[in-house]
């Protein structure tokens, strides 16, 4: 009975005071606002501790060495999702008017994004989902505020086809061959099939699709599908532990590494490092380099870290999933600072729309940010979001590293913008979107 | 002194039924309604709305739904989300199949399909029982969801798979769709679940209810006495995935508006509406729409408590500690009340009821 008055007691406390202290953040001029979604617990963790990591190390750097962008206080906050898209919704909600109002959002999710893009002109807060999310979006004229650059799901399927053709000497070759997608079964899983569809049939291919269920720990089924029919390729789409758990089921039926290419979710070092020297010539699609070679990361290991190396290591830098999301925050930055130079103040999310729309990165500038060689530079137009060249790099990894393989692979943008045009004109329809002109 | 029957003398059959026989039980209610139909929208904020408020009542009608089956008529079902899942993709297939219809129509009319199905699933319950039952409604859970990740008909050949809820007006008001305000929104949930409550809770109190409550409580007995299994626990799986395919088709139109299967997993969704049927109380609507407020509201707040006093936790670990106090709130609200908050809110009358001279 004491227990019971106690516990209401302090529920009934505990809800007052929460209730009285309405925490209202005092707004401060001269900053500028990022919410963060993270994953830090959680089936996904692996995946999503080296990204969480890399958004705060480089808005910390910013605020360290040049004292935030063009004059604006970096401030950020990072909201905890489990990868669930419900807690995402709540995050997002809870986040986006902070400090002002989110000038830009990244979900790290393509279930999140899939709820954010229908909000995102509603909040007036852009979207940049870098590589993720719905691939329709390229087409700017019915998403004028989501961005994909600099590529999309389906750019790499067809990049991930065209270093097939490579690979065995021309894309003529590739009648014949047999190639598995093996997916996580969800929206995110799902994107690269219609591609891989329209080119098996293009290419005369024959395109096995096996889908693992979430979480992705129990793949037995879809392995020994593979260890039947003995697809000459196995593509994957995984993600968190499902791409460790892929891994090791290749090994154990002894499914040649070197012909088994994950996606770019499915090339960090978590993901290949439980496998151990099974993992060793497993490739994957990326769209930067791994490493800390670059001077950039330099900057992170004195400014963020005091120059200690071991616990920079210890916090993912140079990971593969830590260099993306310094690549995102690089972008996300970068058209901010673009917006605010051309309103000459504090940008809101829409300033930072318009940016996006005209945004481009060369390669003066990636040298200037200490990161020549990262990545490709980037140009997007109103029309096209996804950036003008798509394509992907191949990695390898070595057992110690990931390395890059070869140059640069193009995505075969005549087979994939039709499609993204006409998916974005089934969503318009479907919506009732006037699409903007270009 | 004040909550009390003393002097309030019922002359007519229609009184002694009413479902709130007191009168400062009416009173209560009145203002319950105001504050829910008034107070509430012109307070809230969007995130109250979009992330609090919404999902609370959408839980809450499905938590009702479970109720009739699991608590009145004694059946344990796993497969709450999946009944929901049909709600909500038969809406979606309805509403862009024909975009003309009135969005309520649809809603209640996926709701009748979701009983179909939920009545096909629910024909073993004539031969097994208990855990054998929840079995075969987790096989409704896993094959209902395999079907709509599967069969690309049911999202319209959408790549990826994913449902979204189309723009529609109601009034002349847009009630769903990304631009719907939220303040339509939750006018929608809230008159759904008022109107859901007041029948599931005549239903309970009819013929219907009674037949429920004596199937559960012997079966052989109620077999005896006239009432037929068959129907009576094919009526309890088709009204209650009735009421789940209602919620369901509410929580992609008037919450999240877009989804994939995903969002109908056991763990998202069949696990914690049972939850709040046990937390809340079984056999009882209140209780399961305090419960949906528990578990809705409860790590809610657990996460935006420590800020608001000032403690500032790096976000994962706030995440492990919410998980933990949430985990402790329950084992120790169900070991001191078994029975589930509306028992609680049972012994709360009773105590109002002799306050201030308790004997």
């Amino acid at each position: 009975m004491k227990l019971r008055s106690l516990l209401l007691a302090t529920a009934g406390i505990a809800v007052g005071v929460t209730g009285m202290i309405e925490s209202k953040a005092a707004f401060a001029a001269k900053e500028v606002f990022f919410p963060v979604m993270v994953y830090r617990t959680g089936a996904y963790a692996p995946s999503g501790v080296p990204i969480a990591n890399g958004f705060r190390d480089y808005y910390d750097l910013l605020n360290k060495r040049d004292g935030g962008i063009e004059g604006n206080k970096v401030v950020w906050e990072e909201c905890e999702t489990k990868y669930n898209t419900k807690i995402g919704v709540e995050c997002y909600e809870k986040l986006k008017g902070k400090h002002g109002g989110a000038v830009i959002v990244s979900p790290y999710s393509t279930g999140l994004t899939y709820q954010l893009i229908p909000k995102a002109p509603v909040d007036n807060v852009p979207i940049l989902s870098m590589g993720y999310g719905r691939t329709a979006a390229a087409d700017g004229r019915v998403f004028p505020w989501v961005f994909n650059f600099p590529s999309t799901y389906w750019s790499q399927a067809s990049a991930f086809v065209q270093y097939v053709g490579n690979q065995i000497g021309g894309l003529d070759k590739l009648s014949g061959q047999h190639i598995a997608h093996l997916h996580h079964n969800s929206a995110y899983g799902k994107e690269a099939n219609p591609t891989l569809k329209a080119l098996s049939k293009k290419f005369g291919f024959k395109l096995t699709v096996l889908a693992v269920d979430h979480p992705g720990q129990e793949q037995k089924a879809a392995w020994l599908q593979i260890r039947r029919k003995r697809p000459d390729w196995v593509f994957m789409s995984g993600w968190g532990v499902m791409n460790q758990v892929a891994i090791k089921e290749g090994n154990s039926i002894g499914y040649p590494m070197d012909k088994f290419v994950g996606n770019w979710w499915s090339g960090s070092d978590a993901d290949v490092i439980p496998a151990g020297d099974g993992a060793i010539g497993y490739k994957s699609t990326a769209m930067h380099a791994a490493g800390t070679k670059f001077p950039l990361f330099k900057d992170i290991i004195k400014h963020v870290y005091g120059g200690d190396a071991a616990k920079a290591k210890a916090n993912n830098v140079g990971e593969v999933l830590y260099n993306r999301a310094i690549l995102n925050a690089v972008f996300a930055t970068e058209a901010v600072r673009k917006a605010a130079k051309a309103k000459g103040g504090t940008p809101t999310g829409a300033d930072v729309r318009k940016a996006l729309e005209t945004f481009s990165i060369d390669k003066a500038r990636l040298k200037a940010l200490g990161l020549a060689g990262f990545a490709n530079p980037v140009s997007v137009s109103c029309k096209n979001h996804e950036g003008t060249s798509p394509g992907v790099f191949i990695q390898q990894w070595t057992g110690t590293a990931w390395k890059v393989q070869g140059g640069f692979v193009p995505a075969m943008s005549d087979v994939v913008r039709p499609l993204v045009e006409k998916a974005a004109a089934a969503y318009a329809k479907e919506n009732k979107i006037k699409p903007a002109s270009c | 002194m004040f909550y009390r029957e003393a002097g309030q003398f019922k002359s007519t059959y229609q009184t002694d039924q009413a479902i709130f026989p007191i009168v400062q039980d009416r009173w209560f209610m009145a203002l319950v309604f105001i504050v829910a139909f008034v107070v509430i929208p012109l307070v809230a904020d969007e995130y109250w709305h979009q992330a609090i408020i919404i999902p609370f009542l959408i839980l809450a009608l499905a938590a009702i739904g479970l109720n009739i089956l699991t608590g009145y008529a004694g059946l344990v079902s796993l497969g709450t989300g999946a009944f929901m899942a049909v709600g909500a993709y038969s809406t979606y297939k309805m509403s862009t199949a024909f975009p003309d219809l009135n969005i309520i129509i649809i809603f209640l009319l996926s709701g009748v399909f979701a009983a179909m199905v939920g009545m096909v699933f629910g024909a073993p319950s004539l031969r097994i029982k208990g855990f054998y039952l929840a079995v075969a409604t987790l096989a409704a859970q896993f094959f209902i969801l395999w079907v709509f990740n599967k069969v690309e008909w049911f999202f319209n050949y959408s790549p990826s798979g994913t449902i979204t809820a189309p723009p529609r007006e109601l009034f002349g008001v847009l009630v769903t769709g990304p631009e719907a305000s939220p303040v339509a929104r939750y006018y929608v949930c809230l008159v759904f679940l008022v109107v859901f409550a007041f029948a599931a809770k005549n239903m309970a109190r009819g013929r219907l209810g009674r037949s429920w409550m004596a199937i559960r409580d012997m079966d052989i007995a109620a077999e005896i006495i006239g009432i037929r299994p068959l129907q009576t626990k094919l009526s309890a799986f088709g009204i209650s995935s009735f009421y789940c395919g209602v919620a369901g088709a509410l929580y992609i139109f008037c919450w999240l508006g877009s989804a994939e299967t995903e969002a109908f997993d056991i763990l998202n969704v069949s696990f914690p509406v049972l939850f709040m049927v046990i937390i809340g109380g079984l056999g009882s609507v209140l209780g399961a729409i305090l419960g949906a407020a528990f578990i809705t509201l409860m790590p809610i707040f657990l996460t935006n408590a420590p800020p608001m006093i000032g403690i500032h936790l790096a976000a994962d670990l706030q995440k492990h500690i919410e998980e933990i106090i949430l985990g402790l709130m329950i084992i120790t609200f169900l070991i001191v009340e078994p029975a589930g908050f509306n028992r609680l809110w049972q012994i709360a009358k009773e105590k109002i009821r002799k306050w201030p001279f308790p004997y």
